[in-house]
This record gives C-alpha cells, sequence and structure tokens, in this order.
C-alpha cells in the first residue's frame, strides 16, 4: 500500500534517453520548459506536443506512467480551464446565460493551457523517470559546482540529498513493516475519529524514529571510517562523460525551438496578410 | 479439521512493474490443531510472504486461506478477530516495541482485543513468566535491555494475546548461540504447556529439527515438501543442493549409513545420535 506512492519514479531502461547524461537532461528539460513558453499560439504548441510524443516514444517508458504523473494535477488543469472558459469574455459568443458567457476566445485559450500544462508536467516527469536518483543528484552538483566559489556547500546539499533518496524507499519498507507488526497485534489505524487514528500512529512513529536514528548513527560511523571528510579532492567512481548522444538529443530539442519560433513567425505573418 | 488450510495460493509482488516477483507459488497446505510445524528455505524462498498470509496481513493474489474453516478476505471487517486467533511474530520484533515499560508494550495486543484490566494483567504476568521476563524488567523502558531480552519482550506481546495458533518469523536470527537456545527452548516450552499450534520459521535445520512435528520445506516460492522430519532428511542430499544444510549428527549418520554401518532410523538429534551409537558399542561388546 505505501509502496504504491513511487517517490523516485525511476523506470529502469537502456532507450537513448536512459543513457544521456544526466546534465545535459537536466539542461535540455529547462530547454523544454523554455520551448513550451516560447509557443505562442495553437500551432507552435502542435510541434512542443510533437516533441513530448517524440520522447516518450523513444524513451518505452509505459503510457500508464503518463496517466499516473498527470493525477495529481488534474485539479489544477480542471480549475485553470474553469477559469478559462468562463473569464475571457473576447471572441465569438457560443452561450449565454446570466452574467456568464462562453466564447471562442475562451475555449481556445482554456484547451491552449489544458494542453501546455499537460506537455509540461509530462514532459519534464520523464527527467525523473529515466535518470536514478543518484545520477540526478551527481548531475546537480556537477551543474551548481560553479557556485562554490561563493561558498554555497553544494557537494555537502547534494550529499544530503542523495542520503536522503537512497532512504526514503528503506524507510518505507521499514514503516510497512512496522505497521504490518503492530497491525498482527491488533493496531486498528483505519477506524475511528481523527483523535483516535492520530494516536494510531504512534505505535508507528516511535519505532521509526527510533531506527531512523540508529540507521543514521551507523551510517556516519560508516562514512567516517572510509574517511568521509567532505568533497575537497573526492573523486568518483562513476565518470560523467558526454557522448554522441548527448549531442544528438541537443540538437533535436535545439532543432524543435527552432521550429517553435518559425511556425510562430510564420501564425503571426499569416495574421497581418 | 485443520486450523489453517490454503488452496492454490499465490502472490506477486510488483504485479505490472519492472520488478514483478512470485514469492509464493501455488502453495496447497493444511496444518492440523496443536501441531508444531518447522518452515524453512533459503533466504528468499518466500517463507515470510508465505505466513502473512495466515493472518490476513497480505491479500492472496490468487487462491484462497482458510482459517478454522472460514475463508479469510470473503469479510474484511473479520481480519482483525483473525489476527487475534492467528499470531504472527514478526523477523526482529524488537523493531516493534515503542511503549514506556515492558509491561505496557506487552499489554497492547490484549488492549486491542477489548479485555478486562485484570484479564490483561494476568495474561502480561502468565506470559511474563512463561518467556522468563521477571517483575523487575517488566516496569523497565524496553530501550534499556539487551538484544536477547528485549526479543523476548516482543515475543511476549504476541503470546499474551493468546492466539490458537502462534508463527514466528526467524525467531531466533541475529542472536548470539546462548540467545537462539534460549529463545527456541522457550517456545518449546510454550508449545508444551499450552498446546497451541505453533510455527516456527527459519532458515536453519538445526533450529527446527528437535520438536517439530512436521517440516515444510519451501524453494523458490513452492513448497519442496511438507512432511515429517524423518522423511524429510532422508532427502538430504536434495536438500543440501538447495542450500540447506541438515543437522550435522544428521550428516555423520547418513555417512555412516554409506560406509556400511547399519543404521536403520533417521538421526536429527545428538541425544538419539548417542543413544544409537552406546547400543551399537553395547552390542559390539557382548558379541566377543
Ligand atoms: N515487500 C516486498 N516487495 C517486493 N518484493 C519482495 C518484498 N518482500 C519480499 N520480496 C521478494 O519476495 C521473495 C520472497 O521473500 P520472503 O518471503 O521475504 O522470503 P524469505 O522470508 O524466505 O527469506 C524474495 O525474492 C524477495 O526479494
Ligand atoms: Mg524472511
Amino acid at each position: 500500500m505505501l509502496k504504491d506512492i513511487t517517490i523516485g519514479q525511476f523506470f529502469p531502461g537502456t532507450s537513448p534517453i536512459h543513457r544521456m547524461d544526466s546534465r545535459v537532461k537536466l539542461l535540455l528539460t529547462i530547454a523544454f520548459i523554455v520551448m513550451l513558453f516560447l509557443a505562442g499560439n495553437i500551432y507552435s504548441l502542435c510541434v512542443g506536443v510533437a516533441f513530448t510524443i517524440l520522447i516518450y516514444v523513444i524513451s518505452r517508458i509505459p503510457f500508464r506512467m503518463i496517466l499516473k504523473s498527470l493525477k495529481p494535477i488534474m485539479p489544477i488543469i480542471i480549475f485553470t480551464s474553469i477559469l478559462n472558459l468562463f473569464f475571457v469574455r473576447s471572441g465569438d459568443v457560443y452561450w449565454e446565460w446570466k452574467f456568464i458567457k462562453i466564447t471562442s476566445e475562451g475555449v481556445n485559450t482554456a484547451v491552449f493551457m489544458s494542453i501546455r500544462i499537460i506537455c509540461l508536467i509530462i514532459g519534464s516527469s520523464l527527467l525523473t523517470y529515466t535518470t536514478s536518483p543518484i545520477d540526478l543528484t551527481d548531475g546537480l552538483e556537477r551543474l551548481l559546482s560553479p557556485l562554490k566559489k561563493i561558498k554555497v556547500p553544494v557537494h555537502e546539499l547534494a550529499m544530503m540529498m542523495t542520503i536522503a533518496l537512497r532512504f526514503i524507499p528503506t524507510l518505507i519498507e521499514e514503516t510497512d513493516k512496522i505497521m504490518s507488526a503492530q497491525k498482527a497485534r491488533g493496531a486498528d489505524m483505519e477506524t475511528g475519529s481523527v483523535f483516535k487514528r492520530a494516536k494510531a500512529l504512534i505505535p508507528i512513529l516511535i519505532p521509526l524514529f527510533v531506527s531512523s536514528f540508529r540507521r543514521a548513527e551507523e551510517l556516519a560511523l560508516a562514512m567516517e571510517c572510509r574517511c568521509y571528510h567532505g568533497g575537497e579532492g573526492r573523486t568518483r567512481m562513476k565518470q560523467l562523460k558526454m557522448h554522441l548522444v548527448d549531442l544528438i538529443g541537443a540538437l533535436v530539442v535545439a532543432a524543435f525551438i527552432a521550429g517553435v519560433v518559425v511556425v510562430n513567425r510564420l501564425v503571426s505573418q499569416g495574421a497581418a496578410v | 479439521m485443520s486450523v489453517i488450510k490454503t488452496e492454490n495460493l499465490s502472490f506477486v509482488y510488483g504485479e505490472g512493474t519492472p520488478f514483478r516477483k512470485v514469492a509464493v507459488d501455488n502453495v496447497d497446505l493444511e496444518i492440523g490443531e496443536g501441531e508444531f510445524i518447522g518452515v524453512i528455505g533459503h533466504t528468499g524462498s518466500g517463507k515470510s510472504t508465505l505466513i502473512q498470509h495466515f493472518n490476513g496481513l497480505l491479500k492472496p493474489t490468487s487462491g484462497s486461506v482458510y482459517i478454522d474453516g472460514e475463508r479469510l478476505w470473503d469479510d474484511k471487517a473479520r481480519l482483525r478477530a483473525i489476527r487475534f486467533k492467528v499470531g504472527l511474530v514478526f523477523q526482529y520484533p524488537e523493531y516493534q516495541l515503542f511503549e514506556e515499560t515492558c509491561y505496557k508494550d506487552i499489554a497492547f495486543g490484549p488492549r486491542n482485543m477489548g479485555l478486562s484490566e485484570e484479564e490483561i494483567d494476568k495474561r502480561v504476568r502468565e506470559t511474563a513468566r512463561l518467556i522468563g521476563i521477571s517483575d523487575a524488567m517488566l516496569e523497565k523502558s524496553p530501550f534499556e535491555l539487551s538484544g536477547g531480552q528485549k526479543r523476548r519482550v516482543a515475543i511476549a506481546g504476541v503470546m499474551a494475546m493468546e492466539p490458537k495458533v502462534l508463527i514466528l518469523d526467524e525467531p531466533a536470527s541475529g542472536l548470539d548461540p546462548k540467545g537462539r537456545a534460549k529463545i527456541l527452548g522457550l517456545i518449546r516450552e510454550y508449545h508444551k504447556e499450552k498446546k497451541n499450534t505453533v510455527m516456527l520459521v527459519s532458515h536453519s535445520m538445526e533450529d527446527v529439527a528437535k520438536h517439530c512435528s512436521k517440516i515444510l520445506v519451501m524453494n523458490n516460492a513452492k513448497v519442496f515438501c511438507y512432511d515429517t522430519p524423518v522423511n524429510v532428511f532422508r532427502r538430504a542430499q536434495e536438500l543440501e543442493s538447495m542450500g540447506l544444510a541438515v543437522p550435522q549428527v544428521t550428516r555423520v549418520f547418513n555417512r555412516l549409513r554409506a560406509m556400511g554401518c547399519a543404521v536403520d532410523d533417521e538421526v536429527y538429534t545428538v541425544g538419539f545420535g548417542k543413544e544409537l551409537i552406546m547400543k551399537a558399542l553395547a552390542g559390539r561388546r557382548a558379541e566377543p
């Protein structure tokens, strides 16, 4: 039951997108977001949609994952659509009732915004689907390493993030086990008032805290035993390296951004003529 | 009638993900009342997954589980009652302790059953006595105790519910030899005194060889065999090929038999082995 919460939602695979360097993927994700916001009309947005479909086809992430990533933001999409639908008042009027007025502009904006948000979410989700959390923090650390010059503890922050990510599944598993153990002793977490349910969490939280502290202590000791002393002079087992696939990826993204800009131009010229 | 019965029981972890794993595969099983069952199998053979079906913690992917003839999961509201009937002690149960005193922790289960204060007190004290926890220890915080003591307090927490079936998942793992022997001895005592059904899960033959009426051997999510210790240990070679060592004495006597000594019975406790050797020696002395 707790397992269903995929926090490190990495979906292992061997597609070209999985094989790309995490730094490049991070930067290209930003470029992708820029691409979506450059799209000024429905036609250029179609270029963005085509790109989103393309990367999903290449990465071979199952369709079900897309739905999963969309589920939590569905309310936002519906809410903004409704706002746009009712409050954009220009354009041809399709339907009118008292003060409510639905116009062609409203419908267009609602559709446009929804598509943009959906692409934004599922496109950037692909980053975490195809990159293991460890690679991701590694990439982040490298990208942010110039900030070390202004005394930002980049390595320490990245290490904290790596450790936290590493222990999320462990803690979930542990919580599951403790919950099962207390359920076996008749603990009842599903019925009763809010107050009763909150009290029912005590037999789970206390053992969880105790074991987290124990783990933290053990880990700190193990790290010290291996002479860990921060990022200074530390080398890496896995060197991040650029490959051909990264270059191709960057070029493809650049091409699509150019596509968006060109379509924007064409449409605005068409409108002017 | 059997207390626990399973029919084509299967369980799959992570269905529909790349991590899909069949942990229990088509298990048919019947466990009679008052039996002492040993469950053995290599790590990852599905023992822990199997036993979590017996008190309704896991829902079978397919197949069914019957407790006292009642089919689990037909009525979800009945599951809690089933959990009082089938007590399950998890591996490393000391990690579930949470109360201020050992007394309160042992009382957690009985209290959830809605028993009266006197009944709870009676059960806690009786269980504590049975499992060797002194009155002074009952008033201490469980976090002050030694590993072996914590383990015993945690086991007492389940025993105090007086379940009809007591299932223990590797109750002796991670303890020193003395602690192991003590815990296993206490569980045997419990079975002798209460006459309840007990299931003891272990990956070591040595632990379950003594005192079991039947042994269930799991291998690769399947039941490899379910039989009396004598019949199970007869298949020593097959067991060894799947990474399960038969008890040392059994190995010694199997070799003796291979060397041509007349050893009729299957030997799996040191005591019985000694007896046989003494008898053989006495016979030899009488011969000339
Ligand atoms: N919570 C879980 N999620 C996914 N797989 C699991 C989980 N628990 C156990 N497994 C897998 O199921 C198989 C059986 O595990 P388990 O029942 O714990 O075996 P045993 O108790 O005999 O060591 C193992 O391969 C294990 O990796
Ligand atoms: Mg196990």
